[in-house]
C-alpha cells in the first residue's frame, strides 16, 4: 500500500460525479467518494448498490453519477448480485473474453437496512463464499430513505419514527448489532470500521486495504444523516470526529483474523458530546433521563473495553 | 447421428446444460430440483464443462447472482421448483425487466400449504405475471429439446428476455424414459457463443443496469417489454424451425394432437398431455371424435392462435393443473375463455382443476371428462362449469 498524500489522492478524479440529487451534509456521498478514490489508476470497476437513498439519488433514468459500470438490483441483495457480477469476470477471464491485462474491482455499496437487516442473508452467503469482492456498508443507523424507522444498526434511546419518543417510550429500545464483528466472524481477509475524520487517511487506507486484499472484504462506514439525526448539514464532520472520540464509533480492522485499533482518542469524551449534536437524543437531555445517559455511556464503555481487550490480545 | 439413452427430465436438462457449458450458474437446492444442481456441479468436478458454480444461500440470491452474471457478459442460469421460485419471485420481475435472458430449469412442484412435494403447476402459475417466457414439456425429450432451444430464444436481439423451461415435477423429473440425446458439436453450434452487445465488463465502456425511474419512464419501459415478449412467440416458432432441422423433432406453441375433427378436445399443459393422448388412442378407435391441445408455450400465451385452433369444437375441456382462487377458474380455463371470446367464436368449455400436489391423473380422469362433455352438448346434461377432478366428496 503506498504511503498516503492527502493532496495526491483528493485531486483524483472523482468517479462519482456532481449533479447527483443526495443531500447536502450526507455522510453517505463522502463515504462513497472517498472509498471509489482508494482505486488504483487504470483499474476498471463495476460498483453494486442496494437499493436506498444513494441508489435512488445517484441513478435516475436517464441520467447516473457513476463514472464506473454500475448495478442496482434490489434493496435485499447487493451481496448476491455483486458475486454474480465477480463470478462472470472469472468465467468471461477465464474463457479469455477479457484481456489479460485487464483488471476489474468489485464494490458494492449498501445502507444499514439493506446490510444488517433485509439484506444481511445476501450479505453473509457472498462473504462466506469469499467472492473477491468489497462489500461497503454506509450506516446511518436507521432506514433513511423510507424516512427514518429504526434498523438493527439504530443505537439504544434513537428517536426514529417507528420508535418514537413519547409518554411511554425513550426511543429504540435494544443496543445495536455489532455487524463488523459478525462479518468478521464469517473469517474474511478483511473486514474494518471507519469514519471520515481528519484528513481521511484512515479511511483511504482501509478502503485501498479492502479494495486490493483477495477475497471478500467488508467495510462499516459511519455516515451521518442530518435529516435522521437531525444536525446542521455543514457539521457532518464534527459529528464524525465527536463518534470517533467519544468512542461511540471505534476504528479498528480485522486483518486476516488479527484485530487492530487503527485509532485511538487521546482523551476518551463523554458519550454527551456525542448525542448533544443530535435531535435524535434530545430527549436524553431533559431533567429526569439522566439515568438514560448513564446507560448509554455504560454500553459504550463496554463495547469499546471488549474493543480494546481483543486489540491487545492480538498484538 | 442422434444418441439412444434412458434418462429421467432431471438427467436430461442436466445433460443439455452439459453440452451447452453455460458461464455461470447459481442455484440453491429443492426438492424435486435438487438434481440438476448436483448433476452440473459433477460435470465440473470432473472436468467435463467448466461452468462457474456459485452455491448460493437462497433462491432469491441465485436469481440475484443469475442477473448480476448476465449484467455482466455471462450466459448464467439456475435451477428451482415451487417455494424456490415464489422466493426469487421479485427477483424474476427483474430479470425480465432488466431484459437478461438467464434460463432456468423449473422443476414443477405445488405451493404450500400443506407442505407437499409432488407436481402442480402453481409455482409456474405464480410467476405468470412476470414477464418470462415458460416453455412446458411433456415428457424428458421435451424438457431436453426444449432446453436447448432456450438460449436462440431468450437471446434472440427482438427478444432478450429470460426464458423458463419446465417440466412436471417426479412425473418427468425422476421418471426415467427412453431420449434421443444430440451430439454435443451440433449443440454447440445450434446454441452458438454468447455475444450481448452491451455489458457491465467492457473496459473502457462502463454502462449502469438498474436505474431508478420516475412516472414518466415506466409505462415506456413496460410497453418496450410486451413488444419484447410478443416478439418472442415468432422467435420460438423460427428456433423450433432450425432445431427440427437438426433434430428431426418438430415443435410450435402448442400440439395438435388428432384435433383436426374432433368433436371434443381437451387442453392440457405437462406430462398429463401423455395420458390424455392415450385415452384419446382408446377413445379414438370406439369412433369417438375426440382430440388433444397440449400447450407448449404458456408466455407469450397463444390465446388467439388456440382460438383458432379450437374454434370448430363442439365442447373444450381446459385443464388446470393450478387453483387460481379467484373463483372463476383456472388460469388456462380463464385466459383460454379470454381468447375465444375475444374472437366471438362460442364454443362451450368446462374447466378442470386436476393433479394438484401430485395426485393422479388418469386414462380413465380423461374418458370420463370427454364423455361429460358429450352429455353436456348431445343430452343437455347440466355440468358443473368449474370442477375438481377426482376430488373425495
Amino acid at each position: 500500500m503506498s504511503e498516503y498524500n492527502f493532496k495526491e489522492v483528493m485531486s483524483k478524479p472523482e468517479r462519482l460525479a456532481p449533479g447527483h440529487r443526495m443531500c447536502a451534509g450526507c455522510g453517505a456521498t463522502i463515504a462513497v467518494r472517498a472509498v471509489l478514490r482508494a482505486l488504483h489508476e487504470g483499474d476498471q470497476a463495476v460498483i453494486g448498490n442496494a437499493t436506498g437513498c444513494l441508489e435512488v439519488s445517484s441513478f435516475t433514468y436517464p441520467y447516473t453519477a457513476w463514472e464506473d459500470s454500475y448495478i442496482h438490483n434490489a434493496f435485499e441483495n447487493a451481496g448476491s448480485t455483486l458475486s454474480g457480477v465477480e463470478t462472470a469476470y472469472k468465467a468471461l477471464k477465464k474463457r479469455g473474453r477479457l484481456p489479460e491485462d485487464v483488471n476489474y474491482k468489485f464494490i458494492t455499496f449498501g445502507g444499514d437496512g439493506g446490510t444488517y437487516d433485509i439484506g444481511f442473508q445476501s450479505l453473509s452467503g457472498a462473504m462466506e463464499r469469499g467472492h473477491d469482492m468489497v462489500y461497503v456498508c454506509y450506516d446511518n443507523g436507521a432506514y433513511m430513505n423510507t424516512g427514518i424507522q429504526r434498523s438493527s444498526a439504530t443505537p439504544m434511546y434513537a428517536d426514529t419514527t417507528t420508535t418514537p419518543v413519547g409518554s411511554q417510550s425513550n426511543g429504540k429500545m435494544q443496543n445495536r448489532k455489532d455487524l463488523a464483528s459478525i462479518i468478521a466472524d464469517h473469517d474474511v481477509p478483511y473486514v474494518a470500521q471507519t469514519t471520515m475524520i481528519g484528513n481521511f487517511s484512515d479511511l483511504h487506507a482501509k478502503a485501498e486495504k479492502a479494495i486490493y486484499t483477495e477475497g471478500a472484504a467488508f467495510l462499516n462506514i459511519m455516515t451521518p444523516c442530518p435529516r435522521g439525526w437531525r444536525y446542521d448539514p455543514s457539521e457532518v464532520m464534527k459529528i464524525c470526529k465527536l463518534g470517533v472520540e467519544t468512542c461511540y464509533w471505534p476504528m479498528f480492522e480485522v486483518d486476516h483474523g488479527k484485530w487492530r485499533l487503527t485509532y485511538e482518542p487521546k482523551k476518551k469524551l463523554p458519550i454527551e458530546d456525542f448525542l448533544r449534536e443530535q435531535g435524535r437524543f434530545k430527549h436524553l437531555f431533559k431533567p429526569g433521563n439522566e439515568d438514560l445517559l448513564v446507560q448509554f455511556q455504560a454500553e459504550v464503555d463496554r463495547r469499546w473495553e471488549d474493543l480494546q481487550y481483543k486489540c491487545a490480545r492480538d498484538n | 447421428m442422434a444418441i439412444r439413452e434412458r434418462m429421467s427430465g432431471n438427467e436430461a436438462v442436466s445433460y443439455a446444460i452439459k453440452q451447452i457449458n453455460p458461464d455461470v450458474m447459481p442455484a440453491f437446492p429443492i426438492t424435486p430440483s435438487t438434481e440438476i444442481p448436483q448433476m452440473v456441479s459433477n460435470y465440473i468436478a470432473n472436468g467435463e464443462i467448466d461452468t462457474e458454480f456459485i452455491p448460493v444461500e437462497s433462491e432469491h440470491s441465485s436469481m440475484s447472482a443469475a442477473i448480476g452474471a448476465e449484467a455482466a457478459g455471462a450466459r448464467s442460469l439456475t435451477a428451482t421448483s415451487s417455494a424456490g421460485l415464489a422466493f426469487m419471485w421479485e427477483e424474476l420481475l427483474l430479470a425480465a425487466s432488466n431484459r437478461m435472458p438467464v434460463a432456468l430449469a423449473l422443476v414443477n412442484r405445488t405451493l404450500s400449504g400443506p407442505l407437499n412435494i409432488n407436481c402442480d403447476h402453481t409455482d409456474g402459475m405464480g410467476a405468470r405475471d412476470t414477464g418470462w417466457i415458460q416453455i412446458y414439456a411433456e415428457n424428458n425429450q421435451e424438457a431436453y429439446d426444449n432446453f436447448i432451444q432456450a438460449y436462440p430464444i431468450a437471446e434472440h436481439k427482438d427478444v432478450r428476455l429470460p426464458i423458463m423451461i419446465c417440466q412436471d415435477g417426479f412425473i418427468t423429473s425422476h421418471a426415467v424414459e427412453n431420449i434421443l440425446l444430440l451430439e454435443d458439436d451440433v449443440v454447440k453450434k445450434f446454441v452458438g457463443e454468447y455475444t450481448p452487445e452491451e455489458y457491465l465488463l467492457q473496459p473502457g465502456k462502463p454502462m449502469a443496469v438498474g436505474p431508478y425511474a420516475v412516472s414518466n419512464y415506466v409505462m415506456e419501459a413496460r410497453k418496450n417489454q410486451l413488444i419484447a415478449l410478443k416478439n418472442a412467440k415468432q422467435v420460438i416458432l423460427d428456433v423450433a424451425k432450425d432445431f427440427s432441422e437438426i433434430s428431426g423433432r418438430s415443435y410450435g406453441l402448442f400440439e395438435e394432437y388428432r384435433t383436426q375433427d374432433a368433436d371434443y378436445i381437451m387442453v392440457i399443459m405437462g406430462s398429463a398431455a401423455g395420458t390424455a393422448k392415450e385415452a384419446v388412442d382408446q377413445m379414438r378407435e370406439e369412433g369417438h371424435k375426440v382430440g388433444v391441445l397440449k400447450i407448449r408455450v404458456f408466455r407469450p400465451f397463444p390465446a388467439e392462435e388456440i382460438a383458432e385452433a379450437l374454434k370448430n369444437a363442439r365442447a373444450v375441456a381446459i385443464m388446470d393443473r393450478a387453483e387460481s382462487y379467484n373463483g372463476n377458474g383456472g388460469v388456462l380455463g380463464c385466459e383460454i375463455k379470454a381468447g375465444l371470446f375475444q374472437k366471438k367464436y362460442m364454443v362451450d368449455t368446462v374447466n378442470y382443476i386436476y393433479g394438484l400436489g401430485g395426485r393422479d391423473f388418469t386414462v380413465a380422469h380423461t374418458m370420463q371428462i370427454f364423455h361429460q362433455l358429450s352429455d353436456m352438448v348431445e343430452n343437455g346434461t347440466e355440468v358443473e362449469q368449474y370442477a375438481y377432478v377426482g376430488i373425495r366428496n
